[in-house]
């Protein structure tokens, strides 16, 4: 590429990613400020101080809720891993009669909307009396179309031959799926868990409809809270809290952002 | 799942042991068919069912309608209403993105240093969940500390209430929204393009093209099934919008954000009419399943695939 070329885009790069994480920054920025240094409307704070980190732990069980997201994004991350692997198996290393069909029920799920069934999966909760609790919140997400496709595309690509020659061992079929499959799956196994802790770390409408008390609610709900108390005053507070709940997910997708998009782009083409 | 049928010995009937396989197979499918049919299909179905009923507190079916509820929706306002903010939604909201997703994994595609920097913080918002998007955005829309008064300000124009003015409301929503995809969109379009073979470049380089001509002929067509997919999802997700709209404006100001999630949410668990509301889920269900029939029908005709 021609030098001048390379300018131009390095400034549209620049200019761009600016744009888009100036909101980012922005509330990073904020989390350090004072009430009045946010009334007058300045970019950089004075110092960098923790006043407003330390105020939104007090204000809110944030600690807690933290936890109560991480239980929540690594259940249903292991329950999606562990569903969709053994469903992806069957798909492709076990003949039998129906398997099409099966494997379309499963992708039709995909057409469903969640949002369309919240309101009997609701009062499912409620008779199972997991109102307010980790079960409530992870276990209606362990299965999971997109995850069973995404392995089975994987699985796929696994040579025949390792199957035979597994078979000639003597090794039963739990055996070739635990100790052969699952590892030469490593990377969409991590693709897969990652997509999987993003989505329920971010998720917001159901934690909402299903927990009523501090007890398992989850960080997305505490700003939602935090939101409404401080609103008109402490905006550094309310900033501060934002900044803690998106660095778990952020230092993930930065680590595995090419994996990740790999994967995705795999998922969604083939 | 220790339970591997290919242990035990098949004695007696052919059938038996003809089903062998299917046996096995539905014991490692066990977890996903029990958990699809209790939370995907049986709800789906049941929401159908309500959506023929008036219900009670509980939830429960007390008396049938038919379609009176259909009708009920179709007559009223509000719901005319919301599917109207819906539609307006995809418009502001589809097209704007899909175009600036594509120029950022375009200028994100060259072979330049450091170029791995841009594209972590393009996909960046991917990581950022709604509701703490949500609690920026509505820092930066705040009529008097919000930036882009301030902007506006400086520049001696009158500032705007970006989410309690009914005819910016929508816009201040599609705005943000688009921001919050534009990661996922941009990661998706990126691997698109990084899949489009090199050697059309290379052949095109040597005739002599340049780069909107390689634009046009190569790389937008050759990317035509990711864009396709993109749009495609792009559409469904606005269909799904909900925690912007609860956070931002709770689907006012009157009713001008009352997207259809928000509506079928607050006529489920704040009117308890679970019948009208099931009847928008179906409604909502059939606008989702529209587009994702036409992502089949449509995608394999008119789109390049390689």
């Amino acid at each position: 590429m021609s030098t001048p070329k390379k300018i131009l885009f390095y400034i549209l790069l620049v200019i761009s990613a600016f744009l888009v994480f100036f909101p980012v920054l922005y509330a990073f920025m904020i989390s350090f400020m004072s009430g009045g240094e946010i009334l007058q409307g300045k970019f950089f704070p004075k110092s960098i101080h923790f006043d407003n980190y330390i105020k939104v732990f007090d204000r809110l069980p944030l600690m807690n809720y933290l936890i109560n997201s991480f239980i929540v994004s690594f259940g249903v991350m292991l329950g999606q891993l562990v569903v969709c692997s053994l469903a992806a198996y069957a798909f492709v290393f076990i003949p039998f009669k129906g398997r099409e069909f099966i494997f379309f029920l499963f992708i039709s799920t995909m057409m469903i909307p969640w949002e369309a069934t919240m309101i009997p999966n609701f009062f499912t909760i409620q008779k199972l009396d997991w109102m307010n609790t980790y079960q409530g919140l992870t276990v209606p997400f362990f299965a999971l179309a997109f995850g069973t496709f995404l392995l089975r595309q994987h699985f796929k690509t696994i040579p025949k031959e390792l199957h035979e020659a597994a078979e000639v061992a003597g090794l039963g079929k739990f055996a070739f799926f635990w100790r052969v499959i699952l590892p030469v799956s490593k990377t969409s196994l991590v693709t897969l868990g990652a997509y999987g802790f993003l989505t329920t770390w971010n998720m917001y409408l159901w934690p909402l409809l299903v927990t009523s008390t501090d007890q398992v609610r989850t960080v997305q709900i505490g700003l939602k809270q935090l939101q409404s108390q401080e609103v008109a005053t402490e905006w550094g507070v309310v900033m501060a809290g934002v900044i803690v709940v998106i660095i778990p997910t952020l230092l993930l997708l930065f680590a595995g952002q090419k994996q990740l998009q790999k994967g995705l782009t795999q998922g969604a083409l083939k | 799942m220790k339970a591997d049928a290919a242990s035990t010995p098949p004695k007696q009937l052919g059938l038996w042991r003809k089903s062998l396989n299917a046996r096995t197979a539905l014991l490692y499918l066990f977890p996903s068919i029990l958990l699809f049919s209790v939370f995907i299909f049986y709800p789906m179905f049941r929401t159908i069912y309500l959506s023929f009923f008036l219900t009670d507190q509980q939830g429960a079916a007390a008396l049938f309608v038919g379609f009176e509820n259909y009708t009920y929706l179709f007559e009223s306002r509000e719901f005319r209403n919301s599917i109207k903010a819906t539609v307006l939604f995809v418009l502001y909201t589809v097209p704007t993105g899909v175009i600036i997703a594509l120029f950022l994994a375009l200028i994100a595609n060259e072979k330049l240093k450091g170029i791995g920097f841009f594209r972590t913080v393009y996909s960046s918002t991917m990581g950022i969940s709604v509701a703490a998007s949500s609690v920026v955005w509505l820092f930066l829309f705040h009529p008097s500390i919000g930036m882009f008064n301030r902007l506006l300000n400086v520049m001696n124009l009158p500032g705007v209430q970006w989410l309690l003015d009914p005819d910016w409301a929508l816009v201040s929503i599609s705005i943000s929204t688009i921001w919050m995809n534009i990661g996922f969109s941009f990661l998706i379009l990126l691997g698109g393009l990084q899949n489009i073979d090199e050697y059309l470049y290379e052949s095109a380089k040597i005739d002599g093209a340049g780069y909107w001509y390689q634009l046009r002929r190569i790389t937008i067509p050759m990317l035509s099934p990711t864009l396709f997919f993109i749009i495609t999802i792009s559409l469904i997700n606005a269909f799904q919008t909900f925690g912007q709209v609860d956070i931002l404006t709770k689907g006012g100001p009157s009713q001008a954000t009352n997207l259809i999630v928000y509506s079928i949410y607050r006529e489920a668990f704040v009117n308890y009419q679970f019948g009208t509301a099931s009847a928008q889920a179906v409604f909502l269900f059939i606008c989702i399943l529209i587009v994702t029939i036409l992502q089949f029908k449509l995608g394999e005709k008119k789109v390049h695939y390689q």
